[in-house]
């Protein structure tokens, strides 16, 4: 079997895998990071999205080979190694971003990727780019405002939908 | 997933030897083949990644003023580096999917698998675009050739594609609420002679030119010279989405808010 190496959460990370081993496969069973989840394994529901040098993808629909020599960043990664929360996740818990978590990490790392590029969105551009995550038990509600709050922004004037 | 073989070259020269092999599968972003492999709908031998190909990556200016895109060029950076140049393609591109998918799918994977409900194929259509290969140059009015059928030969690499720029385009998508393709889009371009109108999501023949519509227009670009004009119903697809009748209609409607859009 080919051998794939990566950059893992700033460490290096390598494994022998197959052809069609998905970097969801090789992230949660080779590496045993089952934060990145996977829901519906059809590139829908972007519970699975990591990011690969910088960008985020659905790490289900990706091969691990194609991550070769890529800087992958997962939930994982996400907290200070002393388990402290980072922004995203501290307004998530804050403002009850999720309730069952099955798509949380899928929705903390896209809320990354969009805070990375645009870092005070508005309510409209928030819902336009977690278009490929779903959630089936907030309503997103929660989760709009707890981006809005972890990009430093009011979240008073959002109104529920 | 049936096993395959990998392959991720990082020049265009091996790739195109890569995809000599029997039963290769040349592989773009995969945010489409790789759900059509997880389905075994595909069983290629051998899958030829061009994600490392740099040669076929990004986005420039030809001297004749087209916007060339190279046919491993992402949607995302498409939607960045396309949006001065070309504002419709880019707002095509940018409306593609989600983010997610949109920074691993390609131009040149999008109009190689030519789905008749994609987006790009109304964009490279409707702008009389010219497809590059490995091999040759193809025009777009020849390349589109059906449902999910091209004029690609057997281990043809699309390496870039050529758009020349419209005094003004835009591109109108009804989106099919569940999977967000075009139930129906339609790309409008007015170039100096005349104007094209392509579209998608509509026909069981893949994207077409709608060709009344742009003689009309290419008369009086506005949307009243499409008053009540619609394509017939006949050849259009029909599913649980909507029947022909009702696309054919939708094609009038999105053609008249792509004129108005491209102002």
């Amino acid at each position: 079997m080919p051998q794939v190496s990566m950059t893992v959460n700033g460490k290096p990370a390598s494994g022998n895998v197959e052809g069609r081993t998905l970097l969801s496969s090789f992230l949660r069973d080779t590496m045993g990071l089952t934060g990145t989840h996977v829901g519906c394994d059809t590139s829908q529901c972007g519970a699975c999205v990591v990011h690969v040098d910088g960008d985020a993808v659905k790490a289900c629909t990706m091969f691990a080979l194609e991550a070769e020599g890529a800087e992958v960043a997962t939930i994982e990664g996400q907290a200070a190694p002393d388990g402290t929360l980072n922004a995203i996740q501290a307004a998530f818990q804050e403002h009850h971003g999720l309730q069952c978590g099955f798509c949380t990490p899928g929705m903390v790392m896209s809320a990354a990727a969009l805070l990375k590029d645009n870092p005070k969105p508005s309510e409209a551009e928030i819902r336009d780019y977690l278009e490929g995550n779903l959630c089936r038990c907030t309503g997103y509600h929660n989760i709009v405002k707890a981006i809005m709050a972890a990009s430093g922004q009011n979240v008073g004037a959002i109104a529920a939908e | 997933m049936y096993e395959f073989e990998f392959e991720r070259p990082t020049t265009l020269a091996d790739a195109i030897k890569a995809m000599g092999a029997e039963d290769a599968q040349a592989l773009g972003g995969g945010q489409t083949l790789i759900p059509t492999l997880k389905q075994r709908l595909a069983m290629p031998a051998k899958l030829v990644s061009l994600g490392a190909i740099d040669e076929i990556k990004g986005v420039c200016k030809a001297d004749d003023g087209a916007l060339c895109l190279g046919g491993g060029t992402t949607h995302a950076v498409v939607t960045r580096e396309a949006a001065v140049d070309y504002p419709a393609l880019a707002a095509l591109a940018g409306n593609i999917g989600d983010p997610a998918v949109r920074n691993r799918g390609t131009l040149g994977g999008s109009i190689a698998n030519n789905d008749p409900a994609a987006c790009y194929p109304a964009a490279v259509l409707g702008s009389g675009a010219t497809v590059v290969t490995n091999t040759r140059e193809i025009a777009a009015d020849e390349y589109f050739t059906g449902m999910f059928e091209t004029a690609l030969g057997e281990g043809e690499i699309i390496t870039e594609v050529r758009f020349p720029v419209p005094e003004k385009a835009a591109y109108q998508k009804f989106e099919q609420p569940a999977s967000r393709f075009a139930l129906v889009g339609v790309f409008v371009a007015k170039y100096v002679d005349g104007v094209r109108v392509a579209v998608t999501g509509a026909s069981e023949g893949g994207v077409f030119r709608w060709s009344e519509a742009e003689a009309a227009l290419s008369g009086d670009f506005s949307a009243g010279a499409l008053d009540g004009m619609a394509p017939p119903a006949e050849g259009m697809m029909s599913d649980l989405h909507g029947s022909a009748a009702y696309r054919a209609h939708l094609v009038g409607v999105m053609t008249r808010r792509a004129v108005v859009a491209a102002g």
